[in-house]
């Protein structure tokens, strides 16, 4: 009995440290809705700040004070980059903040890198909280209970904050109708400043607070991030409480459950983010958000491509068929190699641009291809083109159960369903010695004889990608193309006229997730080998980076964004060790350029100038 | 705006331009590529990278290798096998490349190995563990330096087994590596002694150790030892939490690679007493080959080197001796040369086992203490692979037919 009081324990000082950064995330998306990819970069900051600071100063003062100090260095750094990057772009599409701070994430490992350097750092014990105090005849330790301690504590001053003072009363109001307080007078900008502030300050106490339980390393930000925005869409988006309840649901699960399932761990989060997300589609505590008014109409309404620019595309494929004419061989791997990427760059954006419908996890049916391609190679000795076949068809049939469930949801939760989804995918990968390798993978899948060489393959690639994509555009601008436009810009309207949302949501996932599941299946021959990482977070983020550097308010912009991403991705990691650094600041000066994406902005220069 | 979408456009065009107008090198140098995860495990493989530049610094001051100098293209792969592969491709059809090195993790490896298979290239795989892929992977083209996992795995069984406990508990992270070091490690020290009891065993997710719950739920068991292959910041978070609870008191344990100066120097204050251990303690071999490699490796980077530095020097010694042997740089023959080649490494001579392509390279197996706040290693000797690496008859078996 006492064992399982003190695990209890364990479970709580968890939660609080990942309350005290779920918390921050929550606040800033209720108010400003923008998905703060570098949360967890603030966390990271926060505990090497706080490791310099307390390793310099001296005493217990000199280890609080470091602390809290470090907290307000990064929120003051928050706050600068809230006004100089974020605040140039709130009025841009949807999401598409997530790729600033996208950016900022890949230039802050590189920075810390620079700055602290490659090795782990562990930092002191907390003064006055060293040891293990005598919990029912068991050795506790008393930082843990400082920790448990400190979780409620923050989720009082912040309900105080909230409840009691005028500045609360606005950003309550804001996270359930932004639009109506500007309307009333409230100056947008400084609420959204402070609330953002206020959010880095909590994700890089919790930062600084881990010092005593960890080591500092530059991977730290990755670690916590996806696990954050879990908790967050558990609890409910903008719901603090909520927040505060998941944390402790999904620690109190970990802790007990490895005492069954040792392997849980891996998974754990995500099953329950699924299972809550599957019975409570809000989150535990979440409301149902205040009405949408109209904003999918700012653009102009799309035209298939009008002569001149057809002839362009065409001509454009004609140069692409004769480069083998002109490359050597490691220039066509690489063209293959983007040509598979802007097939699934083109499916993702039919999604999000078409249909309205943002997947977080898309890389699950990129990987599920490759796999399904893999296996039928490996376990039933398919040749290649039957593999080709088998490939789109597993990825089909993933979309097809993964979709039925996310479709009933929205927004940022039908984001985090298809994540978790994913994140299902790969562990199954991850942990299926006999079917998948593991972690081990699957080798040995190289071409067959016909398309041995380079050029051929790239030829292959092309033959498939091409009209791929020409069928993608094919249904945008088909009845159902139409139908899945207007259940994206109005449901109600939609519904007066007899579309039912949901059949067209699961049927336009489906094509998604098997044209996807098309460009993993050329991924596995082009690579010779398949991994897990085909199905990881990493892939679906890149995935989301190249729809919204494209422009996502345009037809086809996520296949520019896939050539200007990959291209440049392949080309600064043969550059340089600090790719993600340069790659990161490139992210961050494209977004401010061409706020409407890379195709949006030249649609900008061009004739298209009908906006209001 | 439009101003800075314009410099945008002409930077980007300014800095591409570069690459489209490459120029060819020079005829008199042999190319050799080399490939690790130099950005997403920097910890690691710098001073591996240092390891491999004084090694080149040397062959090519005393004029090369047959007559040429070396040449070392180094490319970083991201942490990722799909750029892994897409880096090894531009090494080999682009930069034309005699020979392919490097990779630190595992599935990396494994990626390179089959890409070199495919390519016929000779590949040296530096760093990764895995028995699979000079085993059950293995191929003609790939040979590996490192002690693999089965063999430190050996070496700890060996000590284990000299241990009164009879009780064994394992926490290793939750991949192929953790899950495969738990597996020969049991196997080896049930064959040893068949008393022994497992009574529970965690499988943390790498990077993601809830250390506490770990580290209660492993005392429970009440076992009487306790295997560790955790590492990196995850066994900073063990070894923090379990000191705390005193889970380490009175309770000896059995660790992978925690010895290594990589994994050890972080640790500081909070290095556990006693713990036996494989690794490297860099201050303590006295060697004539370790004392020329640890003067020439201070001088040269004013720092002390870690494994890694030593497994980047031997991998490009190995890589020069390959050619030296050879006399050529035809994959073949290279690959030729490499079987049963001898390489002189700061740890002793070692052989490239013709039968499964292992070096014989092998490893200290020693106690952990702590000496003015800092972790060493005390009571180590070194443990030379080829005693612990299963006879040429037996790989036979594990490696697929050619």
């Amino acid at each position: 009995m006492n064992f399982y009081l003190v695990q209890f324990l364990a479970g709580l000082a968890s939660a609080a440290s990942l309350f005290l950064v779920s918390s921050g995330l929550s606040i800033i998306f209720g108010v400003t809705r923008i998905v703060n990819f570098a949360h967890g970069a603030f966390y990271m900051l926060g505990a090497y700040v706080a490791y310099s600071l307390t390793e310099r100063l001296s005493g217990a003062l000199g280890f609080w004070g470091g602390i809290v100090v470090a907290a307000l260095v990064v929120a003051l750094v928050g706050a600068l980059l809230e006004m100089l990057l974020l605040r140039r772009i709130y009025r841009a599409p949807e999401l598409f903040q997530l790729l600033a701070t996208f950016g900022l994430t890949l230039a802050a490992e590189d920075l810390s890198l620079l700055i602290w350097g490659p090795e782990d750092l562990l930092g002191r014990r907390a003064p006055g909280f060293r040891g293990a105090v005598d919990v029912m005849g068991l050795p506790f330790p008393s930082y843990d209970l400082f920790l448990i301690g400190i979780g409620p504590l923050v989720l009082l001053l912040l309900f105080l904050l909230f409840r009691r003072t005028r500045w609360g009363v606005l950003v309550r109001a804001a996270t359930q109708d932004r639009e109506m307080v500007a309307a009333l007078g409230v100056n947008q900008k400084w609420l959204f400043t402070s609330v953002f502030t206020l959010g880095v300050f909590l994700a890089a106490l919790g930062g600084a607070l881990q010092l005593p339980r960890e080591a500092v390393t530059h991977q730290m930000d990755l670690r916590i991030i996806t696990e954050v925005f879990v908790v967050v869409v558990i609890g409910g988006l903008g719901n603090v409480v909520g927040a505060f309840l998941a944390a402790i649901l999904v620690s109190e699960l970990n802790a007990f459950g490895i005492l069954i399932f040792p392997k849980i761990s891996l998974i754990l989060v995500f099953l329950v983010m699924a299972l809550v997300l599957v019975i409570r589609p809000m989150g535990l505590l979440g409301k149902a958000e205040g009405p949408t008014r109209a904003h999918a109409s700012a653009a102009a309404p799309w035209r298939p491509l009008d002569g001149s620019v057809r002839l362009l595309v065409m001509a454009a494929v004609i140069l692409a068929a004769l480069l083998p004419f002109a490359a050597g061989d490691y220039a066509l791997s690489v063209a293959s190699e983007l040509l598979i990427f802007m097939l699934y760059a083109a499916s993702l954006h039919f999604l999000i641009s078409t249909g309205g419908l943002v997947s977080f996890g898309h890389a699950a049916y990129f990987g599920l291809g490759s796999y399904g391609a893999a296996i039928a190679v490996k376990s039933f000795g398919a040749p290649m083109l039957a593999a080709l076949i088998a490939g789109p068809l597993l990825g089909c049939l993933g979309a097809l159960l993964f979709g039925w469930f996310c479709v009933r949801l929205s927004g940022v939760y039908f984001a985090m369903l298809t994540l978790a989804f994913a994140q299902i995918a790969w562990s199954v990968a991850f942990q299926w010695n006999a079917v998948t390798g593991g972690d081990n993978g699957l080798l040995g899948l190289w071409p067959a004889a016909f398309v041995a060489t380079p050029a051929r393959f790239y030829w292959l690639t092309l033959a498939l990608v091409v009209p791929a994509i020409a069928v993608l555009r094919l249904i945008v601008f088909s009845p159902f193309g139409y139908a899945f436009r207007a259940v994206r810009d109005s449901q109600l309207r939609s519904a007066a006229i007899g579309l039912d949302r949901q059949p067209i949501q699961w049927a336009s996932f489906v094509v998604a997730g098997t044209f996807a599941a098309l460009a993993g299946a050329l991924y596995t021959f082009s690579k010779g080998s398949v991994f897990p990482d085909n199905l990881g977070i990493p892939l679906s983020v890149d995935g989301l980076v190249m729809v919204l550097l494209g422009g996502i308010e345009t037809v086809s912009g996520g296949i520019v964004g896939a050539l200007v991403f990959k291209a440049l991705s392949i080309w600064l990691t043969s550059q340089t060790d600090y790719s993600k650094l340069a790659l990161g600041a490139l992210i961050v000066a494209l977004v401010v350029a061409f706020p409407k994406g890379i195709v949006g902005a030249i649609e900008g220069l061009g004739g298209r100038k009908v906006r209001p | 705006m439009k101003k800075l979408q314009s410099i945008l456009v002409a930077g980007i065009v300014f800095v591409c331009l570069p690459t489209i107008a490459t120029s060819v090198s020079a005829q008199d140098k042999i190319k050799i590529g080399e490939i690790n995860s130099y950005s997403a495990l920097p910890a690691f493989t710098e001073p591996y990278r240092k390891g491999w530049q004084l090694a080149i610094e040397e062959i090519n001051a005393k004029g090369g290798v047959n007559g040429k100098m070396l040449e070392v293209i180094s490319k970083d792969d991201g942490g990722k096998p799909g750029d892994a592969v897409t880096t090894a491709n531009e090494l080999v059809s682009k930069d034309g490349v005699v020979m392919l090195t490097g990779t630190f993790f595992s599935h990396i490896g494994l990626a390179v190995a089959d890409f070199a298979n495919q390519k016929k290239i000779l590949f040296i795989a530096a760093e990764p563990l895995t028995d699979a892929i000079t085993w059950s992977k293995g191929n003609r083209y790939t040979f590996r330096l490192r002690p693999s996992n089965y063999v430190q795995a050996a070496m700890l069984a060996e000590e284990a087994s000299k241990l009164p406990a009879k009780k064994w508990a394992t926490v290793a992270p939750n991949y192929e590596y953790g899950q495969s070091a738990v597996a020969v490690f049991k196997q080896l020290l049930s064959a040893k002694r068949p008393d022994i009891q497992w009574v529970d065993e965690q499988w943390p997710p790498q990077g993601k150790i809830d250390a506490g719950a770990i580290t209660q739920a492993v005392a429970k068991a009440e076992p009487e030892a306790i295997l560790n292959v955790t590492f990196g910041a995850d066994l900073t978070k063990f070894v923090r939490e379990g000191n705390t609870r005193g889970l380490f008191k009175d309770r000896p344990v059995v660790s992978f690679l925690t010895g290594e100066p990589e994994y050890l120097d972080p640790l500081k204050e909070e290095t556990p007493e006693g713990w036996i251990v494989t690794g490297y303690p860099w201050s303590g071999v006295k060697t004539p080959e370790h004392d020329a490699f640890l003067k020439a490796y201070q001088a040269k980077f004013n720092d002390y080197p870690r494994l890694g530095s030593v497994v980047g020097y031997a991998t490009m010694m190995s890589a020069a001796a390959a050619l030296a042997k050879a006399n050529s740089t035809d994959s073949e023959k290279l690959v030729d040369a490499a079987e049963g080649l001898e390489v002189k490494t700061p740890f002793g001579p070692v052989t490239y086992r013709k039968s499964d392509h292992n070096s014989t390279l092998g490893a200290f197996v020693g106690k952990t203490s702590q000496k003015d706040g800092k972790g060493v290693m005390v009571d180590f000797t070194y443990r030379d692979g080829l005693k612990y690496l299963p006879s040429d008859e037996e790989v036979k078996k594990l490696r697929p037919a050619q």
